[in-house]
């Protein structure tokens, strides 16, 4: 299949990710979206390492590399500087990890997208403190194993459902995306470029380092996430038009955990508990969708 | 033309003069009249800046981070525990070389909940590479502003203004506010050093590994060290086009001067009064108020301070486990002279209370008294409490 998507690369080959790390992949697929009328707003996470050190950068778009929890302030403050010398043709992003995004950096985001800044927030989810060396988040699946929830205390909370907390404001634009979907993925960052006000999108981003995965197993993971319904893939208008985009009739979950290193210890009884809970989740978004087509 | 101005409202009168382009702001008391007042400006039409009204001080520095970095001018104000929120990016600010002007109405810090002057707010953040102004009048919070812009965007160095809680905020005092062709020919429009742009994409406070970070590092001192000469050339500007000057520090009668009473912000409009009672009653006391703290003038302190026997040190901080603030800087900075002057450090004022001429002319009687002080810091009209021993 062809994809609908420009060859110039707006990121360089010297960056550093781990070899197969899903988030070098979305920001690959992110940029070509956008365009280099873009200013991107990076606070701590893997990419704060991945761009390169100084005097360096592998990225060929104006960076402003910042503070863990500002990821929504710091892009409003250069929407603002934007608009007053007039360029309203910029597009400001920021590209924040699931830490800086669920955890510390929600209090931010929420304000910006309260204040329904107009800008475009992608967050990279790789479902931990990956860039520290794999500590739990409040986007840790249930069941996973972090180096902060070791052995028999692996991860016993759902992940955070932050889609529906930036649809809850009623934001123009909220989606989910995967770096297996790129098609898909470069749509949706195409349509929300065009679009005024908040946006958000939510990438599936696989951390072979951090899920004990080989590298070469980080794509086909990440589809699995999708085809299982653990992430499905959707999109939300003003906050109520829904529109599921793959209803797919994939794998269950064990197959999917069953390639991860960071779900090992979990026993059989426990899959089949993770099965339910999904399969409850993606009854309610499909109920949401029903109620509120797009 | 001449107005009764608060201080807050002088500091907004600045702020409109300079022609920032981004405010952002969060509420706290007692910083809100000078935001309200900027957000009035805005909405008139008589300031064309865009107002982020953000969701917290971390929040509000943060997006000035970003649109300084695009090359505007900006400004934001806060006071006490919203300073404290602010710490990590006022290094951050500091550290990407952003000349952000900031107002801090100096308050105190909680526990227990006091929203009245103390200076322990901003100078705990003495160390974050800010360069720190303290205003004794209204019409020195408004100059100061706009001298902040012009300093900031010189030495490419983020300024801190500094007025007193209530005292000077909520206080009302005749203002000349200068038009604005003057200001506009003293301060004219930014021309940023540090402007992101996507026709020439560069990244800016990325990673900096040990090769490189000492540099980044020593190239904030050597700006710092720039400041005292560009803060002079402004200020004979200054001077040249408004008729006022201020200087890194005043020095008031210490030529002859036996005791010289240190003081900065508005305890220095009441030590004024003291000094010149005293001397009508034939003691030799004079006063040297300190402006300029960060970086701080040690060679314009010494210059005064040396001949003198003792000195005075009125803080209305405390640095726990030390001493006043400005105490403990002016021992480290008048320690490198051979001959050096007795410092009595005074610790007065603290969570806004009172510092009376009966005050100050006490704490100088105490000094003039004593051969030495018998502490480092002399805590100044404590009440006898109970520890529940």
């Amino acid at each position: 299949m062809e994809l609908d998507v420009v060859d110039r690369e707006y990121m360089y080959c010297g960056h550093v990710a781990c070899a197969g790390c899903g988030a070098a992949i979305a920001m690959r697929f992110v940029l070509k979206a956008l365009g280099e009328k873009t200013v991107m707003a990076i606070p701590a996470c893997c990419w704060s390492i991945i761009a390169g050190a100084y005097p360096q950068s592998s990225l060929q778009i104006p960076v402003i590399h910042t503070a863990f929890e500002t990821g929504g302030a710091v892009a409003s403050g250069v929407r603002a500087a934007l608009d007053v010398k007039g360029d309203t043709e910029t597009t400001v992003i920021t590209w924040a990890g699931d830490g800086g995004t669920f955890d510390i950096g929600f209090q931010a985001l929420s304000g910006a997208v309260e204040r329904n800044e107009d800008f475009l927030y992608v967050c990279y989810d790789n479902e931990a403190y990956m860039n520290t060396g794999v500590q739990r988040s409040s986007s840790t699946p249930y069941g996973a194993w972090t180096t902060t929830t070791p052995s028999r205390e692996w991860k016993k909370m759902r992940k955070k459902n932050i889609v529906e907390a930036l649809v809850a404001h009623r934001i123009p634009y909220a989606a989910t995306a995967s770096i297996a979907y790129p098609e898909d993925l470069v749509r949706k960052v195409k349509k929300a470029k065009a679009m005024k006000g908040s946006k958000f999108i939510h990438i599936f981003a696989s951390c072979p380092t951090g899920w004990r995965i080989p590298s070469e197993m980080s794509i086909k993971i990440a589809r699995m996430a999708v085809q299982t319904n653990i992430f499905p893939l959707y999109e939300v208008e003003g906050g109520v038009r829904y529109t599921i985009n793959l209803s797919p009739r994939g794998y269950l979950v064990k197959e999917y955990f069953g390639l991860q290193g960071r779900f090992k210890h979990l026993a059989e009884s426990d899959l089949d508990q993770i099965q339910q809970m999904v399969d409850e989740d993606w009854e309610f978004l499909q109920r949401r969708a029903r109620a509120m087509p797009a | 033309m001449k107005k009764v101005l608060e201080g807050s409202h002088a500091v907004a009168e600045a702020v409109r003069l300079a022609g920032v382009q981004v405010v952002s702001a969060y509420p706290i008391t007692p910083q809100t009249h000078i935001v309200e007042r900027i957000a009035d400006f805005c909405a008139e039409g008589a300031m064309n800046a865009r107002f982020l009204r953000v969701e917290s001080e971390h929040s509000a520095l943060a997006a000035l981070i970003g649109a300084s970095s695009m090359g505007v001018r900006t400004f934001t104000a806060t006071s006490s525990q919203g300073l404290a929120l602010m710490h990590e990016l006022l290094h951050w600010a500091s550290g990407a070389r952003l000349p952000i002007v900031m107002a801090d109405v100096n308050r105190a810090l909680a526990p227990g909940w006091n929203i009245w002057d103390d200076q322990t707010d901003s100078l705990s953040q003495r160390d974050t590479g800010w360069i720190q102004l303290y205003c004794e009048t209204g019409q020195e919070c408004l100059d100061t502003t706009l001298l902040a812009f012009r300093l900031a965007e010189s030495v490419n160095l983020p300024v801190m203004v500094l007025l007193d809680a209530f005292l000077l905020s909520h206080t009302y005092e005749p203002v000349d506010i200068p038009d604005q062709e003057s200001v506009d020919a003293f301060l004219p429009p930014l021309r940023p050093r540090i402007a992101l742009s996507t026709s020439a994409p560069r990244a800016l406070s990325q990673m900096a590994p040990p090769n490189v970070y000492m540099e980044m590092r020593h190239s904030i001192q050597k700006a710092m060290d720039e400041t005292a000469a560009r803060l002079e050339e402004l200020d004979a500007e200054f001077m040249e086009r408004f008729g006022r000057r201020y200087g890194a520090v005043e020095a008031v009668c210490c030529a002859d001067a036996d005791i010289v009473l240190v003081t900065s912000g508005t305890i220095t409009g009441t030590a004024r009064q003291v000094v010149e009672d005293l001397r009508a009653a034939g003691q030799k006391v004079g006063l040297l108020k300190i402006k300029l703290f960060r970086p701080f003038p040690t060679t314009q302190v010494r210059e005064v301070l040396e001949p003198v026997p003792k000195v005075a040190v009125i803080d209305r901080n405390f640095s726990f486990g030390a001493t006043g603030i400005f105490a403990q800087e002016l021992r480290a900075a008048l320690y490198g002279l051979s001959r050096r002057p007795e410092v009595f450090g005074f610790v007065a004022g603290l969570g806004g209370r009172d510092v009376t001429e009966k005050v100050v002319r006490e704490i100088y009687l105490h000094a003039r008294d004593n051969a030495a002080p018998d502490s480092e810091a002399i805590w100044v009209g404590l009440s006898e409490v109970s520890n529940g021993a």
